[in-house]
């Protein structure tokens, strides 16, 4: 047993890299091998985003911005990918913008993965537009709060958005009923908070998928300034099963496809990740106490 | 006067910010003054190159300890740059074919996209995937049941953890409705809407205030040491 | 009475064979008022609208008080009952001189679209209008069967311009009122009143960090956070630097300050220049040593990062706005056996630093410390200034909650009214 609590004490840390490695790919592969994830129970402020964008009718604007870089996106393509799969399926006018360099990338990525591979008949510059990356961070939102068109004067693919017909009858940011934020960081869902929800005075509802680390900071703003939250892969596996189970069409039996379960593939590994931790923490204070209790015999 | 100026220049661009949030005549000056920061930001990237080649030069010239390091970062450097900027491979635009260079640098077939989705993503989500790692030894280290409070902040740990994943389910599923609040999944939302809320609104409140305190600090030029020391 | 009515109906099969009624009229005046077309349109079998919606009854548009100019809230009351109608179009047009506009109704011009609302709204605000001139406005349902008929505005609106927004007086006086305290105090400690702050640990240990440096012969590591100038946090990390810089510079240890900013690097430059100055060592200040190195924030950080494991510095200093990247540096300034100090406000990145550095500054202490470190009397002052602010909050906070608790208990009572005085009051 002491000879245990030596090697807990003195644990190299890359032994933990590798338990974690082990942890983290043995899901991975059993899911990957046999297709099979875990059913997911929607919690209310999964189903608060999945609430927000059902209430709107075909053809309303929604505002999507992609705030987020490649970096994070193994924690928030998968919600990406569902967030526009939902509004694509109800029929909503999406304008696709970023305040990240690389975001307009991923929106590109996101279209062509989603609208062109699913909802072939939504047309570009009608039903869907990317407006690509502004710069400015909070001065971005401010400015749209004044002037759309002057925070985003052309597309990504340089027209002018005065010809856009998905833009038609977007002066300000508080024409878009719901603004909808996929966000890693500044700036991301607490300055669209501050700066654009807080001087719209209520004209303008959000819901915001976000990386876990900031997920505990969101929560203050809901259900008030935030009508829904996506935290993390938990949240995105959420949001993922409501939409598949809504979109599933009722007589057939169809598998879903992999890129609409990226999120519930992913809560495997995150299972595996969470039951090593604990037992990294049980182990820890095994070792803690075992030394605290030889201080004390060695005291006395 | 080296020290009059930018203190002057911050007192009046904040001032104009403040201002702009409330009268409406300054609105437009408050804009100009962002469009100015992200010009000077712009044009400061010079700066930023300039050192990143000369410190990587003069390494590489004094054949110092890893000087292999700073070759690859400069040789990287320069491609990406010049891919970038030369629209290398960059197909013409369709929506402007008699204009040169009107194609977008990251389209597909580009290199500049190409080391973007096959350099940049798999090394960017790498640095981040580490994170697994750092956390994991973190906790090891860290999560100690010293105290009463560790005590409540290692079971509240467990419960989030738990409650974030199907272990949760698998462990109090069997709980009936009318207990359904005590299953993991349930008290991690209660935790975190409750608890986590009520401390993260109690810093940012703090915080809130702090930031107003510093930045009068700056504006009334009371606090001058973010230009070197306070003298 | 009809007394000028134009109807005209479409009727013809779509590609699905449904029937599909199109109706184009331009007014229908019932004894001189609109009339409401429901009833009269034709339904199918379930009971579903199968043409044109019916338009509003009644538009107005107004001035919208305290704002830029420009601005004219649009309002319209909708016909009674359920409609098929998906969105209403919002149109304006400028005043024309008597005898323009001919066919668009007098002194009414080309209408031009403004604003697309959802069904369920009743108003719009039209912006972006040339500050006090003058419009009409038009209001249309729009339906997957057609379009209702319009309804305009008697007369012209203008959009007058105005000195203040009164929506954020609220927000206003809150700074003011935070910003009197600031100042009272700050004055106050320039006549002499003693101004006492409590020990931040944190703080003290900077000169200890910087000695063991110097014991050690290696050197130490400040990374002013991964934003740029504009954030207020890297403004507050370069005040911590330039106090770090001074102390390294008496005791004669080496700092290098890596940045993921050009602008931050230029800024940190002067800071610890001014510093070695200020120290009387003008000669040993290395500008290279602060340097860029990307602003791409894992590029940043796998830099940092290598750096650390390679040099070993002996103190590490993470000050300012951080995110994912704090517990990726603090973990390997961990395994390297460094002293770390960390401070930022960033509410979701101080778990990690208290978990893996030595001491970390919390939220307003980091803001706080330049004033502490400063120890001058009036930047000691701000901080007394600050904490009255903050009882403010929190009696502001306490009679929120009995204010709402009370509503709660007695719905009846003077609480409620209270309650929504206080919210009115606060803005919300």
């Amino acid at each position: 047993m002491s000879k245990f609590i030596t090697i807990l004490e003195g644990l190299d840390r890359r032994w933990i890299f590798l338990a974690m490695a082990i942890s983290v790919a043995g899901p991975i592969l059993f899911i990957g091998i046999t297709g099979k994830t875990l059913p997911e129970t929607p919690t209310p402020t999964a189903r608060a985003v999945y609430k927000e964008i059902e209430a709107l009718s075909p053809g309303t604007p929604v505002l999507i911005s992609f705030d987020f870089d490649p970096a994070s996106g193994g924690e928030l393509t998968p919600m990406a990918t569902s967030l526009v799969h939902q509004c694509a399926a109800r029929g909503l006018r999406m304008v696709f913008i970023a305040l990240w360099p690389l975001g307009p990338q991923l929106i590109d990525e996101t279209i062509k993965r989603v609208i062109l591979a699913d909802y072939p008949n939504l047309k570009e510059g009608v039903d869907y537009v990317n407006l690509g990356f502004q710069s400015g961070n909070e001065s971005v939102m401010k400015v749209m709060l004044t002037d759309f068109a002057k925070a985003f004067p052309i597309t990504k693919n340089g027209v002018a958005v005065g010809d856009v017909v998905a833009l038609k009858g977007i002066q300000r940011v508080d024409n878009f009923p719901l603004l909808i934020t996929i966000s890693a960081g500044y700036p991301g869902a607490k300055e669209w908070i501050q700066y654009v929800i807080s001087s719209s005075g209520g004209k303008i509802k959000m819901v915001t998928g976000c990386t876990g680390v900031q997920t505990p900071g969101l929560y203050p703003y809901y259900p008030v300034q935030l009508n829904g939250l996506l935290g993390a892969i938990k949240g995105a596996a959420e949001y993922e099963s409501l939409v598949n189970s809504s979109l599933a069409p009722k007589d057939s039996s169809a598998a879903v496809p992999a890129k609409y379960l990226e999120a519930q593939r992913r809560m495997g590994p995150q299972l595996g990740a969470h039951l090593l931790m604990i037992a990294l923490i049980i182990l820890g204070n095994i070792a803690f106490f075992a030394q605290r209790n030889s201080k004390v015999r060695a005291t006395s | 006067m080296k020290r009059l100026v930018p203190m002057w220049i911050a007192i009046i661009a904040g001032f104009v910010m403040l201002l702009s949030t409330f009268f409406p005549i300054t609105e437009s000056l408050g804009e100009t003054v962002g469009e100015i920061f992200n010009v000077v930001a712009a044009i400061a990237f010079v700066l930023g190159a300039g050192s990143l080649a000369k410190v990587n030069l003069a390494k590489i010239s004094r054949r110092d300890q890893g000087w292999g390091y700073a070759a690859i970062t400069l040789i990287c450097f320069t491609i990406t740059l010049v891919v970038g900027l030369g629209k290398i491979g960059v197909p013409q635009s369709t929506q402007f074919p008699l204009l040169g260079w009107s194609g977008e640098k990251d389209a597909e077939g580009s290199i500049f996209g190409w080391i973007y989705e096959f350099a940049l993503v798999p090394i960017t989500s790498t640095m981040f995937a580490l994170l697994a790692f750092y956390v994991a030894s973190a906790a090891f280290r860290a999560f100690r049941a010293k105290n009463l409070e560790a005590i409540l902040l290692l079971s509240t740990a467990f419960i989030v953890l738990l409650g974030r994943t199907f272990a949760g389910v698998v462990l109090t599923g069997w709980l009936p409705d009318w207990a359904s609040g005590l299953r993991l999944e349930n008290l991690s939302v209660y935790i975190m809407q409750v608890f986590n809320t009520a401390g993260n609104r109690a810093i940012i409140i703090g915080i809130a205030l702090g930031v107003t305190a510093t930045s009068l600090r700056i504006l009334l030029g009371v606090d001058r040491s973010w230009m070197g020391s306070g003298d | 009475m009809i007394s000028s009515t134009l109807i005209l109906c479409v009727i013809s099969l779509d590609s699905s064979g449904a029937s599909v009624v199109g109706l184009a009229n331009t007014s229908i005046t019932v004894a001189g008022s609109k009339a409401d077309l429901r009833g009269k349109i034709p339904l199918n079998e379930l009971g579903q609208e199968i043409s044109a919606p019916p338009a509003a009854i009644s538009i107005s548009a107004e001035d919208v008080a305290w704002d830029a100019g420009g601005v004219i809230k649009v309002s319209w009351q909708p016909a009674a009952g359920t409609t098929s109608a998906t969105k209403w179009i919002v149109e304006r047009s400028e005043v024309l001189a008597a005898g323009q506009g001919a066919g668009q109704g007098a002194g009414q011009g080309p209408w031009t679209l403004v604003a697309e609302v959802p069904i369920a709204e009743t108003n719009a605000v039209v912006s972006k209008l040339s500050p006090d001139a003058s419009f009409f406005f038009r209001v249309t349902a729009v339906s997957p069967n057609g379009s209702s008929a319009v309804t305009t505005t008697k007369s012209a609106a203008t959009g007058h311009w105005n000195f203040f927004i009164g929506a954020k007086l609220p927000l206003f006086c809150a700074i003011l009122l935070v910003s009197a305290c600031v100042i009272y105090f700050i004055l106050a400690a320039r006549r002499g009143r003693p101004m006492k702050v409590r020990r931040i640990a944190a703080l003290e240990a900077i000169t200890d960090a910087v000695g063991r440096a110097t014991e050690m012969g290696r050197s130490i590591l400040f990374v002013p956070g991964i934003q740029d100038m504009d954030n207020i946090q890297t403004v507050a990390g370069l005040t911590v630097l330039g106090n770090v810089s001074r102390t390294a510079a008496e005791y004669d240890a080496a700092i290098e300050v890596p940045t993921s900013r050009s602008l931050v690097m230029e800024a940190a430059r002067e800071a610890v220049q001014a510093s070695y100055l200020a120290a009387g060592r003008a000669d040993a200040y290395n500008a290279d040593a602060i340097r860029y190195i990307t602003d791409e924030q894992f590029g940043f950080v796998a830099y940092v990062s290598g750096r650390m494991v390679r040099e070993k510095p002996a103190a590490c200093f993470y000050m300012g706005c951080f995110f994912a990247e704090s517990l990726i540096l603090a973990e390997t300034g961990n395994s390297i056996g460094a002293i770390q100090i960390a401070g930022t406000a960033e509410s979701s990145q101080l778990p990690f630093f208290v978990a893996a550095c030595d001491y970390t500054l919390i939220g307003e202490e980091f803001m706080a410390a330049s004033a502490y470190l400063s120890g001058e009397p009036d930047q000691i002052g701000s901080l007394k200034g600050q904490d009255v602010a903050k009882a403010i909050a929190a009696i502001i906070i306490i009679l929120g909650v009995v204010l709402a608790t009370g509503a709660a208990i007695a719905p009846q009572g003077a609480m409620p009214a209270a309650l929504e005085w206080l919210k009115g009051v606060l803005g919300s």
